[in-house]
C-alpha cells in the first residue's frame, strides 16, 4: 500500500515504452500489459521496504530485550536452583508451604483489592460529577486530578507521612475540635499505606471513568426520563451500564499497579505492611538470596499478566488502553 | 435558594436532589489537591515537625538542600539521566511507532506488545533483573547504565503515544511528498513529524518524567555519587522524617505546575 505509489510511477514511466517493439530487451519480452510486467518486481520492492521499515524497530527490541527479557529470564532460571546449587521447586514450593510467604501474598491481595474498591467509590462519583459539568468546568476539575498524576510519587507519599504524623495536621486538627483526645497513630500501618494508595492510584481510576462516561450521550437519559423512568432509575437502568467498560479498564489497572506497589507502602507502612515487592527488596539487600528473589518476583509477574490477560479476553482493554494499529 | 430546585440537566434532575453529589465532588477535589499543595507553606516552617500554618518561618530546609552537597549531586544525576534518557528514548521510541505502523506485517502487532512489556512486568522484577545483568556487566552505578534502564521504562509510553500520533494522522501527505520526489526520510521530517510534533513532544515529556521520578530500579542500580535524588529522598524517608524534603518537594511541584500549565496554555493535542 504505502510503498506501491512512487515506485509505481517509476515503474509505469519505465514500462510504457515497452509496447514498441524497437526498445531494450528486457521491456519488449514479455507480452503481458505494463502492469503485469512489473508486478513482482513490485511486488518484491514493497516486501523489501516494509522489511526496512521494520527494521526501524529493532534498536527498541534490541533494547527490551537486552534490559528486561534476558535479565528477567535469567532470573526465573536462578529461581529454579535451590540453596546448595541442585535444580529444584524448592524455592516455589517454599512459597506454599511458609506460613509468612502466604501471609506476604495475602496481605498484598488485601491491600490491592481495598485499595481498588475505595478508589471505585471515591472515583465514580466524582467522575460523574465531571462528566455532567460543561466541558470548560470540566477541565479544572481534572486539573485537580492531573496536578497530583503528575507529582512525584514520592513527593505524594511524604505529604501524607506529614500530614498523617502523630504530630501532623490531621492529628493536630482532630484533637482542637475535639474529635479524639489522644494523637491517633494514622501512619505506619495498613491506614495510612491506603490512604496513601488510593492518593496515587485515584487518577487511574477517574481517567478512564470520565472518559467512558462523557462518550455516554446525554439523548439516552432523555429518551429514559421521556419514557417515565426517575433519574434514578435511567441512571441504573442506562447510564451504569454504559460506563461499565471505563469502570472496569480502571480497576484492572488500579489493581495491577497495586500488586506490584513499593514506595508508597515501604514509607507509609512503617514495616508493618509488607507487600511481595518489599519481601524481594529486602531478599536482595540483606541477604542477596536471589533465588527466593527471583521466584518470588516470577510469582509477583504471573499474576499480573494473568490478570492482565483475563481482563484483555473478557473486557478487550485494548480498545480502552490503545494499542497496536487502529485496533 | 430557588437554584435548588432548578433542572440541573435535560433530565428533570435538580440541584437539590444532587447536592450531595456536589459536596462529594468538592471534598474529593480536596482530598486529591491538598495534601499536595499543604508541604509548600509547610517547607518554609522553621521547626523540625513542620507546623501548620509555621509559627516561625523561615528558609532552613532550602539552606540545607543547596547547601548539601550530596542533595546537589544527587539532583544533577537525576536531571542529567532524565535529558539522556529523552535523548535516547524519544528516536527510538519514534522510529519503532513508524516502523510497525507503515510495515504493518502481522508480527507488528506481537512486536508492539513486545516493546510494552517493560510497562507490565512488575518494577521490581526489572530492578533485580538489571541489577544482575549489570553486576555482570559492570554498569552497576553508571550514567550509561542508568540512562538504559530508564530508556527501556519510558519506551512503552512514548510509543502508545507517538502511536496514537500516527495513527491520526493522514499517511496520503506523506504519500503525496514521495510522489513528488521526496525520499522516505526527507518525506518523514519535513511532512511526517512536523505534523506529529504534539505527540512526539509529550512522548518525550513522559520519557522525562518517568525517569526522573523512577524510585526502584534506580534503589538497586545506583549509588554512591551516581545516587538519583528520589532514591536519596526515598531513603532518607523510610529512615526518619527530613524536613528538607519537604523545600526538595516544594520545589519539585512547582516545576509541575508550571508544566501543566504551560501545556494547557499552549498545548494543542495533534491526536484530536
Amino acid at each position: 500500500m504505502t510503498t506501491g505509489q512512487s515506485a509505481g510511477q517509476d515503474a509505469n514511466l519505465k514500462a510504457s515504452p515497452s509496447t514498441g517493439p524497437s526498445h531494450g530487451p528486457s521491456y519488449g519480452l514479455a507480452p503481458a500489459p505494463s502492469h503485469g510486467l512489473n508486478a513482482d518486481e513490485l511486488r518484491r520492492d514493497e516486501a523489501r521496504e516494509r522489511l526496512v521499515m521494520f527494521g526501524l524497530s529493532v534498536p527498541a527490541i534490541m533494547l527490551v530485550l537486552a534490559i528486561i527479557v534476558i535479565p528477567v529470564g535469567w532470573l526465573f532460571w536462578l529461581s529454579l536452583f535451590n540453596d546448595e546449587g541442585a535444580l529444584s521447586l524448592d524455592n516455589y514450593t517454599r512459597m506454599l508451604d511458609s506460613k509468612s510467604y502466604t501471609r506476604i501474598f495475602m496481605t498484598t491481595f488485601n491491600v490491592s483489592v481495598l485499595t481498588t474498591g475505595i478508589c471505585v467509590l471515591i472515583a465514580y462519583p466524582f467522575s460523574y460529577f465531571l462528566s455532567q459539568l460543561p466541558k470548560r468546568w470540566a477541565a479544572l476539575g481534572l486539573f485537580a486530578v492531573l496536578l497530583p498524576f503528575w507529582t512525584s510519587l514520592l513527593v505524594r507519599t511524604y505529604a501524607w507521612l506529614v500530614v498523617l504524623q502523630r504530630k501532623g495536621l490531621v492529628n493536630q486538627w482532630g484533637i482542637e475540635l475535639g474529635l479524639w483526645e489522644q494523637p491517633l497513630k494514622l501512619v505506619h500501618n495498613l491506614n495510612g499505606t491506603l490512604v496513601g494508595m488510593v492518593h496515587i492510584m485515584l487518577p487511574f481510576m477517574v481517567l478512564p471513568l470520565y472518559g467512558s462516561m462523557r462518550a455516554i450521550s446525554l439523548d439516552y437519559m432523555k429518551a429514559a426520563s421521556n419514557l417515565g423512568a426517575s433519574p434514578a432509575r435511567a441512571f441504573w437502568t442506562v447510564f451504569f451500564p454504559l460506563s461499565l467498560p471505563g469502570l472496569f479498564a480502571g480497576m484492572v489497572v488500579v489493581f495491577v499497579l497495586c500488586l506490584g506497589f513499593f514506595v508508597t507502602p515501604a514509607v507509609l507502612g512503617g514495616g508493618k505492611v509488607v507487600m511481595v515487592s518489599m519481601k524481594i527488596e529486602t531478599l536482595i539487600d540483606l541477604f542477596f538470596n536471589f533465588g527466593t528473589a527471583s521466584a518470588l518476583g516470577v510469582v509477583l509477574m504471573v499474576l499480573t499478566l494473568a490478570v492482565l490477560f483475563l481482563a484483555h479476553r473478557l473486557l478487550q482493554l485494548d480498545r480502552v488502553l490503545g494499542g497496536g494499529r487502529g485496533a | 435558594m430557588s437554584w435548588l430546585s432548578k433542572p440541573a440537566s435535560d433530565i428533570q434532575i435538580t440541584h437539590g436532589a444532587r447536592l450531595w453529589l456536589y459536596v462529594v465532588a468538592v471534598l474529593i477535589t480536596m482530598f486529591l489537591v491538598i495534601p499536595t499543595l499543604i508541604v509548600i507553606p509547610m517547607s518554609f516552617s522553621d521547626s523540625q515537625y513542620l507546623e501548620f500554618p509555621p509559627r516561625i518561618w523561615s528558609l532552613r530546609w532550602y539552606d540545607n538542600y543547596f547547601g548539601s552537597t550530596e542533595w546537589m549531586t544527587a539532583t544533577w544525576v537525576s536531571v542529567k539521566a532524565a535529558l539522556f534518557t529523552v535523548l535516547v528514548a524519544t528516536p527510538v521510541a519514534t522510529m519503532a511507532a513508524y516502523g510497525l505502523y507503515v510495515s504493518n506485517v502481522r508480527a507488528a502487532r506481537f512486536i508492539f506488545v513486545l516493546l510494552i512489556t517493560p510497562m507490565m512486568v512488575p518494577v521490581i522484577l526489572i530492578a533485580i533483573g538489571v541489577f544482575f545483568a549489570y553486576a555482570k556487566l559492570k554498569l552497576n552505578n553508571t550514567m550509561p547504565g542508568l540512562v538504559l534502564a530508564h530508556t527501556v521504562l519510558a519506551l512503552p509510553m512514548c510509543l502508545i503515544v507517538v502511536s496514537a500520533g500516527l495513527r491520526s494522522y493522514d499517511m496520503n501527505q506523506e504519500r503525496v511528498a514521495r510522489s513528488l520526489g521526496a525520499s522516505r526520510l526527507k518525506a518523514f521530517l519535513l511532512i511526517t513529524l512536523p505534523q506529529i510534533r504534539f505527540s512526539v513532544v509529550s512522548g518525550a515529556l513522559l520519557a522525562f518524567v518517568v525517569s526522573f521520578d523512577e524510585v526502584i530500579v534506580a534503589l538497586f542500580i545506583s549509588g554512591g555519587d551516581m545516587s538519583t535524588i528520589t532514591r536519596s529522598m526515598f531513603l532518607a524517608l523510610r529512615d526518619q522524617i527530613d524536613p528538607t524534603i519537604a523545600s526538595i518537594s516544594t520545589i519539585l511541584i512547582l516545576i509541575t505546575t508550571a508544566a501543566l500549565v504551560l501545556t494547557q496554555v499552549f498545548g494543542k493535542s495533534d491526536s484530536g
